[in-house]
């Protein structure tokens, strides 16, 4: 497998094989979040109980579910790279900060906008909230830890070492609903065995959710782009590279 | 379709306003964030670009003075000796 991963490693590759999948992510990004999100808000049935308002379900959803995915490959990167020095690990793990920051806001600010018609408030100091509101400040801290050092690969590591500690706070988000005593609700979507939702809702989600997938995907390429060239500037290829830029 | 008209579909039912916030808000904190990368990209290349050029300046720079002044060293040296 080493030998097969091997050439992925290299930076030069890896720019270049990132800078061909954008277009291709791209097409099939909106396809999905064309399709998903047309069918969540004109076909798909309203809820019994919640009405209209449960259409904010295809983003929230979808969203909060990924923030804590982008949190674990966050972690995982970082991982890698504390432990055996990959360079484009760092890379990676800068790069998905920032979405990972968007997409927990998207879901804080979704899920407001729906607990408001449904619990009768925007917010609520209660375990998945808090939780998740967590989430967007180690998030945030990445960030900023990231951004704080000239060096970037102390700046990874303090970036890193944060992540790893911060991944404490997802099995805590996960089972807040089953813990603890909350207004949230559980989960609909990931029950073991079958979903509680009927199969027209169901549809529409899974198209959403694939959407963001390739979205995530679409946009850490081209951050993770951005990474690799910063930490290689003085490498030959990117020297190459911007010259044959700014000809062109 | 679930809903009769242009009206009914923007209304939501009464929670119009909450569905197309959530939307809204998604649509614009996602089209920031393509947008910023894009040009974090942009700028990324930009600012090695620059660097570049500053170095060849300043290597020619470097190139020229030590050109001239290993003249003039000289003979300052020379002026200098005791």
């Amino acid at each position: 497998m080493w030998k097969w991963l091997h050439p992925y490693a290299n930076p030069e590759t890896t720019y270049h094989l990132t800078g061909r999948l954008i277009p291709w992510f791209s097409y099939i990004t909106v396809f999905f979040l064309t399709v998903g999100l047309t069918w969540a808000l004109l076909f798909a049935p309203p809820d019994y109980q919640q009405g209209d308002s449960f259409r904010i379900f295809y983003i929230h959803v979808p969203t909060a579910t990924l923030s804590m995915g982008i949190y674990v490959g966050m972690a995982i990167a970082a991982l890698c790279s504390i432990v055996w020095q990959l360079r484009l690990a760092d890379a990676s793990a800068a790069a998905l900060a920032p979405i990972g920051a968007v997409f927990t806001f998207i879901s804080l600010v979704t899920g407001a906008a729906w607990g408001k018609p449904m619990w009768g408030t925007w917010w609520i100091w209660d375990a998945r909230l808090t939780s998740q509101l967590i989430l967007l400040f180690l998030f945030l801290g990445v960030i900023a830890l990231h951004n704080a050092f000239e060096d970037k690969s102390s700046a990874g590591k303090a970036a890193g070492i944060l992540t790893l500690v911060g991944v404490i706070n997802i099995p805590i988000i996960k089972y807040s609903v089953e813990w603890w005593n909350t207004l949230h609700q559980g989960a609909t979507v990931s029950k073991m065995g079958k979903p509680s939702m009927s199969i027209e809702m169901l549809w529409p989600f899974i198209f959403c959710y694939m959407g963001f997938v390739f979205l995530i995907v679409v946009i850490t390429c081209i951050r993770f782009r951005s990474e690799i060239l910063s930490r290689n500037s003085m490498r030959p290829w990117v020297k190459e590279l911007v010259l044959n830029r700014g000809n062109s | 379709m679930q809903f009769d008209s242009f009206t009914a579909f923007i209304d939501m039912g009464g929670y119009g306003f909450y569905v197309w916030l959530s939307y809204g808000i998604a649509a614009l904190a996602i089209a920031l964030l393509i947008i910023l990368s894009k040009q974090k990209h942009k700028q990324t290349l930009q600012s090695i670009n620059q660097r570049y050029i500053r170095e060849t300046k300043r290597k020619t720079a470097a190139q020229q003075q030590h050109k001239s002044s290993s003249f003039t060293e000289s003979e300052n040296n020379h002026e200098s000796a005791p």
